[in-house]
């Protein structure tokens, strides 16, 4: 991946960083431009406004990982889910601190910091989130939304004469 | 000194390795080992967890607890050894990934283990001054010893984060002081993948030395004795040489108790003393006095005098995990993981 393209999308992988329709208030995530839910479509262009996700959600479905992709083969297996987010999107994930066995639907997960890849040895490092499991004896902080407004608030389009 | 501790989080990977398994593996009796220096188990990062990873976690929590929000947060430091990147800061990504940039100042620090220390002294300063609201200083490592070495036995990973600013403070910094001289205890070259040391030569004239003058000319300048301490933490590369420090100043095991955390974690080097003021300011009620003080190799102390507000009792310290829950958690994995997992085994290149 280039530098350029993930340094675009850190304020969705480091802070989960969405958007928000303010005309009927569903929530997108990656963030986007134009409601997918609204009827009028053009109704929402230039009213999504940025919207951090919470970090916490549910597995909604899974599957283990045996045969790695490129620069994942130090974690195999490994789990790979949805993940249900009580605001709405369903994001991908990898689940980590757990062993695979230990995962079902429904298991309860929240997002944590963690190394995406890197570009070999001397290349730069990515970063972003995956999710680890939120058990009851665990009182892990749900993350709030202490990050502020991502930078990457999408530009409203310009009407088409 | 008006500036002081407004909040803190702790972080510590969930893997263990215990001496018995790493003496297993080079043909030494580990346990012995392990009973020599102190250490029950140390922590290991999982394969995707390094000192910037560590660190965000470890603030995510400190500033949650606090409800402090990251925009006002005017210099990030961030302490190790164990830095990602030569050239590009730890504290750059720590700092986007909650959410502080742009407006702040930001850089790492090395001083040995004693980073994170020094980091909490320059917050103090620029937040004493007025020059910024909340400064984090953050000390977190995921060092290595060489394979077989007697560091393998102890270097471990973890952080902690603290928040220093003036409102809500939970613990005010009455005094800091600092003894720095050049003692070649502990190094390692640019481009060494694994430190070298001194072997016997890290402990008088480098540990004891310094942790007890700095001590020594801490409570001088407060004019303080050992008795008026309700807690006492010190820089813990194993969990023998806090406790022999300790009884040489003059400490009893009390004063100790929850300021020693290396038995359970291991050496976690610039977290080390950090995770064990954590561990105090987890069990302390207001108006308790701590003496921390700091070692990093090279070699430097830092001395804190501090003392528990009554905020303290107030602040939300039941959100997110205690270092307790850290000491009393972990996963156990054999050496063949361990290797795997800190990058002991040469794979192929492709």
């Amino acid at each position: 991946m280039s530098i350029a393209r993930f340094w675009r999308e850190t304020p969705r992988r480091y802070n989960l960083g969405g958007s928000k329709c303010a005309t009927c208030g569903t929530v997108s995530f990656p963030p986007r431009v134009v409601c997918p839910t609204c009827t009028h479509h053009r109704q929402s262009i230039g009213k999504m406004a940025p919207f951090q996700l919470s970090g916490e959600g549910e597995v909604e479905s899974f599957t283990v990982v045996h045969e790695a992709a490129e620069g994942f083969e130090m974690q195999v297996p490994y789990v790979l889910a949805l993940v249900r987010t009580p605001e709405g999107p369903v994001l991908t994930g990898q689940i980590v601190d757990v062993e695979p066995g230990e995962v079902a639907i429904g298991l309860p997960v929240r997002a944590t910091f963690r190394k995406l890849r890197e570009e070999g040895k001397a290349g730069v490092i990515h970063y972003g989130y995956k999710f680890s499991p939120r058990t009851e004896d665990d009182p892990a902080p749900p993350r709030g939304r202490t990050a502020p407004v991502p930078r990457e608030a999408p530009a409203p389009e310009r009407a088409k004469a | 000194m008006e500036a002081g501790i407004v909040s803190y989080g702790a972080y510590v990977p969930r893997y263990r390795i215990t001496p018995s398994e790493i003496g297993r593996v080079w043909g030494s009796d580990g346990a012995t080992v392990g009973q020599g220096l102190n250490v029950e188990r140390k922590s290991v990062p999982a394969p995707d967890e390094d000192t910037i990873t560590i660190s965000t976690e470890a603030l995510r929590t400190a500033l949650v607890r606090g409800a402090i929000d990251p925009q006002q947060i005017g210099a990030m430091y961030v302490g190790s050894e164990s830095h990602p990147y030569a050239v590009k800061p730890t504290a750059t990504v720590v700092a986007q990934a909650v959410g502080a940039t742009p407006n702040l100042t930001a850089a790492d620090f090395e001083f040995a283990c004693k980073a994170g220390t020094a980091a909490i002294q320059t917050c103090l300063g620029l937040v004493g001054s007025g020059m910024i609201r909340y400064g984090v200083a953050i000390g977190t490592d995921t060092s290595q010893g060489a394979p077989g070495d007697a560091l393998e036995y102890s270097a471990s990973a973890g952080g902690a984060a603290f928040v220093i600013g003036r409102d809500r403070v939970i613990c005010r910094v009455h005094a800091t002081r600092s003894y720095t001289t050049d003692t070649p205890d502990f190094w390692r070259r640019e481009g060494q993948r694994y430190p070298s040391h001194g072997g016997r030569f890290t402990g008088e004239p480098a540990y004891f030395r310094h942790v007890t003058e700095c001590a020594r000319g801490m409570m001088e300048a407060v004019g303080a004795s050992p008795s008026d301490y309700r807690h006492v933490v010190f820089h813990q590369p194993n969990g023998k040489f806090p406790q022999r420090v300790g009884k040489q100043l003059g400490f009893t095991e009390a004063q100790m108790r929850y300021g020693l955390v290396t038995p359970r974690i291991g050496n976690t080097y610039s977290a080390a003393a950090l995770l064990g003021l954590a561990n105090v300011l987890d069990h302390a009620g207001a108006g308790e006095r701590i003496l921390m003080v700091g070692y990093g190799s090279g070699a430097g102390s830092d001395a804190f005098d501090l003392e528990t507000t009554d905020a303290l009792v107030d602040f939300d310290r039941n959100h997110g995990r205690a270092v307790q829950w850290y000491l009393d958690h972990g996963v156990e994995i054999p050496y063949a993981v361990y290797a795997k997992f800190r990058g002991k085994i040469h794979l192929a290149e492709g």
